[in-house]
């Protein structure tokens, strides 16, 4: 910061000194007494007033390297980050948090929390997104100041939308005194939350070092409690960079984060609800954002099983086993049709579970309910919805709101049910055991179609891949849908971490990024990760597939490439065809083709082992087999798959 | 849409009945691999797959494929996620070379040829132990985790 020029000058940090300096030197003699005053200047532990203490011992601002005896601001906000456990910060590097940065790597040895390196500001919170999605706690996304906002927000979008909690932490120079011009007057402002105010939980930007923690504190309480989402601390860079005596860093606090007990229903609520459901002669479980962790899926089956009563998975989690003889979710129409009591398990949107509306001229919706079926809301996931932004569709009200969480009332419910259950549950399970035992058969001979194919099937891509993992711990931490929801089908999934659902805001660009945050956080315990990621979703942000080779995150990274934006060429051609004009032109601005991308040798570049295009089926089993080879050694793997569009 | 709708349920009970009206109406003569080049550039393929083995949209391929009266009826007709294709973007003999197309599709492997789908595993779970809450209810998972 300091130039060679000899002129006087007035620079950031020691004009602030200065300033800081003065201000409490004036406060101390015109408030007060000379003992309190000397007292303010006495070391750690004595009752001065923390801040004052703090400013008045800054060692000289001349822009000197910071005398011996002395730490700054940025090795405070390392420790509360620690005290948070936060392991994690990913970041692309920017100057508005260099004092931070430069504190946890060599004030905290670039340990709890370390740093991954994101080549993308949306990459790093998605990498956060998949990361929270199987430890369910936060990773940090170090952002640059308005700039680097910007480049997330989409993320951010995704992060609320799904209810993941991300810990953001966005740098700022918020005195516009010390700014220089250029880039560091571009990359500040007095309020840069509100870019993405409406679709984070909570923000902060404390204005002292002191205030620091208390804002760390609330931030990631607010990111975890309840329906969870993302929050953005913002620390200002002079803050980062302050010189403060090592002896009273003990004067600023660390935050302490507490057990948190997720509300649960009251028991009157449940037996209410218990005896709904009991009483039903068709109930019905659907469950959107439910499962969160390793009790959640046990607890829905117990409950599934008491009522003897079909269950269908959205999927907006790993909800339930999917080989359960109850699991209706492909098969769920006249379930939901018959059902006299519903119950929505978590749905962030219970308009989309109770309705159908289809892309028509004439969007008139179609219930999939009965005119008499009782609704009953069971959750949290929709009270974090704000106005301005969606995820909603229209208003559906709920016969019983139970405003609590689910998989906390579950062992209360499940109690109350099995006291309550009756003679002919039994037969109801029976009946739905018949109903759905015949659905792998289905689904085997559904994707021999077009099984010998080029570009090959997706059904035959996500067997072949099973067929190498199905002895394995995984994780699919991307969405299935675009595969035709092959893995739903085909595999065998019943744990919480086998799939993660989806990327809240349908933001492109989440898969692939996500995959790689998921795959950091199965590493510890050995679980393989299987991206299956679009060409679109992967273009989006390529260097993703760099942070995993440079961490050595390993994770088969499978690229379904069916060269375009695949959706949109549907979308294209619809609109054409519905104004019948010409239905040969949706592959313009659609499409990734003319020429054909070589996504293998992208990968090479950045120094990950790749194969393909792979596009003869015959040939996928062998570079699966050498994809997970390495895979298995601790290091990414990319496969590109010219594949079927879904 | 009225009529639209009116035409895709005259639509569907030609599919019910479907067997009795492809009895009755030829297609008309079509050339399949004229047929497979128009199913990609017209876009069919997009949500029924280039094999037409189906995708978003149903598989209409391999056979049987609908009689051609519902076929081209539908195509024609329809109104919901799948907008009518007029004459202006399809012909008569281009949905005939299509239909054609579709028909020659060679029949798939059969699950049970492939050992891959076969390997597929059944059920999950384990035998369940705990206490069910009504005698006789079916036994069918135990929490592995």
């Amino acid at each position: 910061m300091s130039g060679s020029d000899k002129q006087p000058r007035i620079e950031r940090r020691q004009f602030l000194k200065g300033a800081a300096a003065a201000g409490p030197a004036l406060a101390a003699a015109s408030l007060v007494s000379p003992q309190a005053a000397q007292a303010a200047q006495t070391p750690a532990g004595a009752a001065a007033p923390a801040t004052m203490a703090v400013r008045e011992q800054h060692p000289p601002g001349t822009g000197q390297p910071l005398a011996p005896g002395y730490v700054v601001g940025g090795d405070h906000m390392t420790d509360c980050l620690r005290a948070l456990d936060i392991e994690y910060v990913a970041s692309c590097p920017g100057s508005t948090f260099r004092g931070f940065q430069e504190s946890i790597i060599n004030y905290g040895g670039n340990k709890k929390p370390e740093f991954l390196t994101a080549l993308h500001e949306d990459s790093s919170v998605h990498f956060a997104m998949g990361y929270a999605k199987i430890t369910g706690k936060p990773m940090a996304a170090m952002i640059h100041g308005v700039v680097g906002v910007q480049h997330a927000s989409m993320a951010i979008y995704n992060a609320f939308g799904d209810q993941v909690p991300v810990y953001i932490i966005a740098g700022n120079l918020l005195s516009e005194w010390g700014r220089r011009p250029g880039a560091e007057a571009a990359h500040s402002s007095t309020d840069q939350a509100q870019m993405v105010r409406d679709y984070i939980k909570w923000d902060e930007q404390p204005t002292t070092l002191r205030d620091f923690s208390n804002a760390a504190a609330r931030c990631y309480e607010a990111a975890v409690s309840g329906a969870p989402g993302p929050v953005m601390l913002t620390a200002d860079a002079d803050m980062q960079e302050e010189a403060i005596h090592e002896d009273h860093k003990a004067d600023l606090r660390l935050p302490k984060i507490g057990r948190r007990i997720p509300a649960s229903a009251d028991s009157g609520t449940v037996q209410e609800l218990a005896t709904m459901l009991c009483n039903a002669e068709n109930p019905v479980l659907s469950l959107d954002r439910y499962g969160n962790n390793d009790k959640s899926i046990p607890l829905m089956v117990e409950l599934a099983e008491a009522l003897q009563a079909p269950v269908i998975d959205t999927r907006g989690r790993m909800n339930f086993p999917n080989r359960h003889p109850l699991n209706v979710s492909d098969i769920g129409g006249p379930y939901l049709r018959n059902a006299d009591v519903v119950l929505a398990v978590e749905p962030r949107d219970l308009f989309g579970m109770v309705m159908a509306l289809d892309d028509e001229d004439v969007r008139t919706p179609r219930p999939r309910i009965g005119q008499n079926t009782k609704v009953v809301r069971l959750g949290i996931s929709h009270t974090s919805q704000k106005p301005n932004y969606g995820g909603s569709q229209r208003y559906a009200p709920a016969d019983l709101d139970i405003q609590a969480d689910a998989q906390g009332t579950m062992p209360a419910l499940i109690e109350a049910v099995k006291r309550m259950a009756k003679p002919n549950f039994a037969a109801r399970g029976e009946r739905i055991a018949n109903q759905t035992k015949n659905l792998l058969e289905r689904a085997k001979a559904e994707a021999a179609y077009g099984w010998d194919a080029s570009p090959i099937s997706t059904a035959r891509l996500c067997a072949e891949i099973w067929d190498q993992i199905k002895n394995e711990e995984y994780t699919v931490p991307t969405e299935t849908n675009f595969l035709s929801s092959w893995p739903q089908r085909l595999w065998v999934m019943d744990k919480y971490y086998n799939f993660l659902g989806r990327s809240g805001g349908w933001g492109v660009g989440y898969n692939s990024a996500a995959a790689i945050g998921a795959a950091l956080a199965n590493k510890p315990h050995g679980r393989v990760t299987v991206a299956l990621a679009g060409d679109g979703d992967f273009m989006m942000a390529p260097g993703v597939i760099w942070t995993a080779a440079h961490h050595q995150i390993p994770i088969l990274f499978v690229i379904h490439n069916n060269r375009g934006y695949h959706q949109e060429t549907m979308h294209l051609q619809r609109m054409a065809n519905r104004r019948n004009r010409a239905v040969t032109t949706a592959d313009i601005g659609t499409t990734i083709k003319d020429p054909n991308m070589d996504f293998a040798m992208m990968a090479k570049s950045m120094g990950v082992y790749s194969e393909g295009p792979v596009s003869n089926p015959v040939d996928l089993r062998p570079a699966i087999q050498r994809a997970l080879a390495v895979v298995k050694r601790g290091e990414p793997a990319v496969l590109d798959i010219v594949a079927q569009p879904r | 849409m009225k009529f639209s709708r009116l035409a895709f349920a005259v639509a569907s009970v030609c599919v019910l009945s479907g067997g009795a009206l492809a009895a009755q109406a030829q297609a008309p003569a079509g050339d399949a691999a004229r047929g497979k080049a128009i199913f990609a550039r017209v876009g069919c393929y997009t949500c029924h797959g280039f094999e037409g083995q189906g995708g978003v949209g149903p598989k209409l391929a391999p056979g049987p494929v609908r009689a051609w009266p519902v076929f081209s009826t539908f195509v024609r007709t329809t109104s919901r996620d799948m907008p009518p294709f007029t004459t202006r973007n399809l012909t008569d003999q281009e949905l005939a070379d299509i239909y054609a197309y579709l028909t020659a599709v060679p029949a798939s492997p059969a699950p049970a040829s492939i050992p891959l789908l076969m390997q597929l595993g059944g059920r999950s779970g384990l035998p369940c132990k705990r206490a069910l809450p009504c005698p006789g209810a079916p036994l069918f998972y135990a929490p592995t985790a």
